[in-house]
């Protein structure tokens, strides 16, 4: 009897296969990419939801208009990555077709849940498919439920989301992370929340007006971007007021000597 | 496709008028005579559809969400000019498949073309007007706007026109 050997060419090679110790390696190294990217800050304060972003620098005869990293999905519902850029625009993409599907379907808005959970759903399937690689993204995906309540979910390259009520992602993130903590607290008022956006991205990037994009949604809104006077006015106050602070430790460490 | 339902519109100074009869009916029956046939397209888009019962509904709302997701993807809503040409193009693709059985005028306003409307119908047949009209009421509302539309209407004019009796007793 000849044994025939059957070479068959298939996508249907699995990359994203599990390590004996229950890693998925490329799913781990998604996570790699996402720390890499540029720093993203999600804040929610009591009427509103801000997106902050690390604008990476770019080469003197760039035009800055095409480098944006938070998206619109739909009307009520934004999102901003951090990872790999070219993958945000593919699944920012299909999450503004699903956004308009399910309006055809059930002419109504969908909500921020629904988008969000759909975004963890595509990105799973990323990972458990022959011939595709993860996504390298985590995304905060933000904006206002039909029963007015703001929401601020993360999703990440391994499928999994969840909600928060202010989180940072990117390079530094741990900084960033360690600040909000410290000064999210339950209550914060738009304006306050701004500040502690600005203040929290200084924190870890060069400051600048041509460093950061702020974004914000409110109830009923669609999205909004803070000028760049805006910002660097809120720069430069949060500067002084950091200055002042340090002259004034200066000024209680020479006297105590 | 119902010819008795009927749907006008015309181009003033700056602004486009779309008047749609607000009545659903079969035959002998009247359904309802509160049918909305105008469809928002986006701030200064709207489409009005009459024809197949179910073909005008589906037909709108496609129209209506594709050009919403354009309009995401791309930043800026797309021109009168490219919505007209769009929705005749997916009329024309279903044309020799399965044509959707819906007349429409699409009425807009954008800053380079003015204001603007395009008649469609249900082979496909696009033109942009000064005035159009489709159903039975558009042998009357034709000759009539022949006698008394100009070119460059202020509004009030327009609806002068729209309530001169002969055209509203074709809207009930």
């Amino acid at each position: 009897l000849k044994e025939q050997v059957y070479i068959q060419m298939s996508y249907d090679t699995a990359i994203t296969v599990f390590a004996p110790n229950g890693h998925l390696f490329q799913v781990d190294y998604a996570f790699e990419a996402v720390k890499r990217g540029a720093c993203t800050i999600g804040i929610k304060t009591n009427d509103s939801i801000i997106l902050a972003v690390e604008k990476k620098a770019i080469g003197k005869l760039q035009d800055p208009r095409a480098n944006t990293k938070i998206f619109q999905l739909d009307e009520h519902i934004s999102m901003s990555c951090a990872g790999l850029t070219a993958d945000a625009r593919v699944l920012a993409n299909i999450a503004r077709l699903e956004c308009q599907y399910y309006r055809f379907n059930y002419e109504e808005a969908p909500s921020v849940t629904y988008i969000a959970k759909n975004i963890a759903k595509i990105k799973q399937k990323y990972t458990q498919r022959g011939g595709v690689r993860p996504f390298g993204l985590s995304c905060l995906i933000i904006g206002f439920d039909q029963n007015g309540e703001p929401n601020l979910y993360l999703t990440e390259p391994s499928g999994s989301y969840s909600l928060w009520k202010a989180n940072a992602l990117g390079k530094n993130a741990k900084t960033v992370q360690e600040f909000l903590e410290k000064h999210v607290k339950d209550q914060i008022t738009h304006e306050e929340g701004i500040k502690l956006a600005v203040q929290a991205l200084l924190e870890v990037v060069e400051s600048g007006s041509n460093k950061v994009e702020i974004a914000y949604m409110k109830k009923g809104e669609t999205l909004s971007y803070l000028s760049e006077e805006k910002i660097d006015t809120l720069i430069s106050e949060i500067e002084s007021a950091q200055q002042a602070k340090q002259e004034n430790i200066d000024k209680m460490a020479q006297l105590s000597t | 496709p119902p010819p008795m339902e009927c749907i006008f519109g015309l181009v003033g100074d700056g602004f486009t008028l779309l008047v749609a009869d607000a009545s659903a009916r079969r035959s002998v029956f009247l359904y309802k005579q509160d049918e909305d046939k105008i469809f928002p397209i986006d701030e200064h888009k709207a489409m009005a559809v009459t024809g197949e019962p179910g073909d005008t509904t589906l037909f709108a709302e496609l129209i209506q969400k594709n050009l919403a997701l354009c309009t995401l993807r791309v930043g800026v809503p797309r021109s009168p000019h490219a919505t007209a040409h769009f929705t005749r193009a997916i009329m024309a693709e279903n044309l020799r498949r399965s044509p959707y059985f819906v007349n429409l005028l699409l009425a807009g306003h954008d800053k380079d073309e003015g204001p603007s409307l395009y008649y469609l119908d249900y082979l496909a047949s696009l033109q942009k007007l000064n005035f159009a009209a489709h159903g039975y009421g558009a042998f009357f509302i034709l000759s009539l706007f022949d006698r008394y539309y100009r070119p460059g209407m202020s509004l009030p004019e327009a609806i002068k026109v729209r309530t001169n009796p002969a055209i509203s007793s074709l809207l009930c």
